[in-house]
């Protein structure tokens, strides 16, 4: 069971203040573009190349903003790279001290399995094309659920409640319709 | 070297609260988005509110850098964005961060969201220019703005009222909002068992 929502809150409100307190707002979706910038890069080494002021890339969308991108995917050792690498083990570690999930649940979640059946195939697929969906989505947003929504919302930004308009406008709709059944 | 300890330190917290508040765990993302059980829209909420409130309120005492606010620009985009986004969590139920989170703990079908995302995040660097030229990505209501005009920021304020002030007014009210909000949106089906 997940914590309840006021200790829940309460902590991940904290987490997100220390970050802004200490470095700067928390942002994961960026770090997408650098891992695929990072892969490309090693396949195709003229894809990032420094310059005598910094990083610019053959990609416009890796050169934007003075190859700040392109930048980070020449020095993956950077703040928000590593922030989403520890948050991966920081999951990790919590899960493990809950005793891990069921066999079932790590293929098939309980919601899915109650409205469309236990096929994992059906779910990867599922799970594969709103991934694509959420990162183009991303990216053309600018961010993403945390650095949008919780982390611009909280900076009382204009851009994160535009953002949460649309997000929840259609994540509410699309739930609704797709699921109907209770878990 | 500190900036490399604070990532790690800042991730593995945040990693372990994700699983914590059921964020990485798809159903209960489903049950907040179809409105059976919002108390992960509550957990949201709250940490909004109070990090807003403590964000602004160090502002205000000198205890935190203005400079650390990182506001992103407004246009068209970022609504259009968001709602592709907002179907996406809807049907995967991850989003970018929560993914991560899921995929580490074991979720096999996060695995392949972070490889749909990968390969989602290479088509928009591939077709940003035709964005940029669509004038979708040209900023709106002056861009890179907060809704008060926060003191010592860079940024531009939509209206002239102090930013800080009105983020602790804002902050508390996500909090009133996170208690005042049912746990329970939608009516309870009459077929269906009762819920837990």
């Amino acid at each position: 069971m997940p914590l309840n929502w006021k200790t829940g809150g309460l902590l991940l409100g904290l987490v997100f203040f220390l970050a802004v307190m200490l470095v700067k707002p928390i942002g994961v979706s960026t770090q997408f573009v650098i891992l695929d910038g990072i892969i490309a890069d090693a396949v195709n080494p003229d894809l990032v190349t420094k310059t005598d002021d910094g990083y610019t890339s053959t990609n416009a969308y890796l050169a934007k903003s003075n190859g700040k991108y392109a930048k980070s995917v020449s020095n993956p050792l950077n703040y928000s790279f590593v922030f989403v690498i520890a948050m991966a083990v920081g999951g990790f570690l919590s899960v493990m001290a809950r005793g891990g999930l069921s066999q079932a649940e790590r293929s098939v979640p309980a919601l899915w399995r109650a409205n469309f059946g236990d096929s994992p195939v059906k779910r990867y697929a599922a799970a594969f094309l709103g991934g694509f969906i959420v990162l183009y989505g991303a990216r053309l947003a600018g961010g993403c659920t945390s650095g949008h929504m919780m982390s611009g919302m909280m900076q009382t930004s204009m851009s994160g409640y535009i953002f949460a308009l649309g997000a929840f406008g259609a994540a509410v709709p699309v739930s609704l319709i797709l699921f109907k059944k209770e878990a | 070297m500190t900036t490399i300890i604070l990532a790690i330190v800042l991730g593995l917290a945040f990693g372990a609260t994700l699983d914590r508040i059921g964020a990485s765990n798809p159903t209960y993302i489903g049950k907040m988005l179809n409105l059976t059980n919002v108390n992960l829209a509550k957990t949201i909420l709250l940490a909004i509110g109070v990090g807003s409130v403590l964000m602004f309120g160090g502002q205000m005492l000198g205890l935190v850098d203005v400079g650390h606010m990182s506001v992103k620009t407004a246009y068209v985009g970022v609504f259009v964005g968001g709602l592709m986004l907002g179907a996406g969590w809807a049907v995967a139920g991850y989003c970018p961060g929560t993914g991560v989170v899921a995929a580490a703990s074991g979720r096999k079908d996060a695995l392949f969201f972070i490889a749909g995302g990968l390969l989602g995040a290479a088509a928009y660097m591939a077709t940003y220019p035709s964005w940029k030229a669509s004038g979708l990505l040209d900023k709106v209501l002056g861009g890179k703005v907060t809704l008060g005009t926060v003191p010592g920021s860079k940024y531009d304020g939509l209206l002239a009222l102090p930013g800080d002030v009105l983020g602790i007014v804002l902050g508390l009210g996500f909090i009133a909002l996170a208690f005042a909000l049912p746990e329970r949106l939608v009516p309870q089906r009459a077929a269906e068992q009762p819920a837990e």
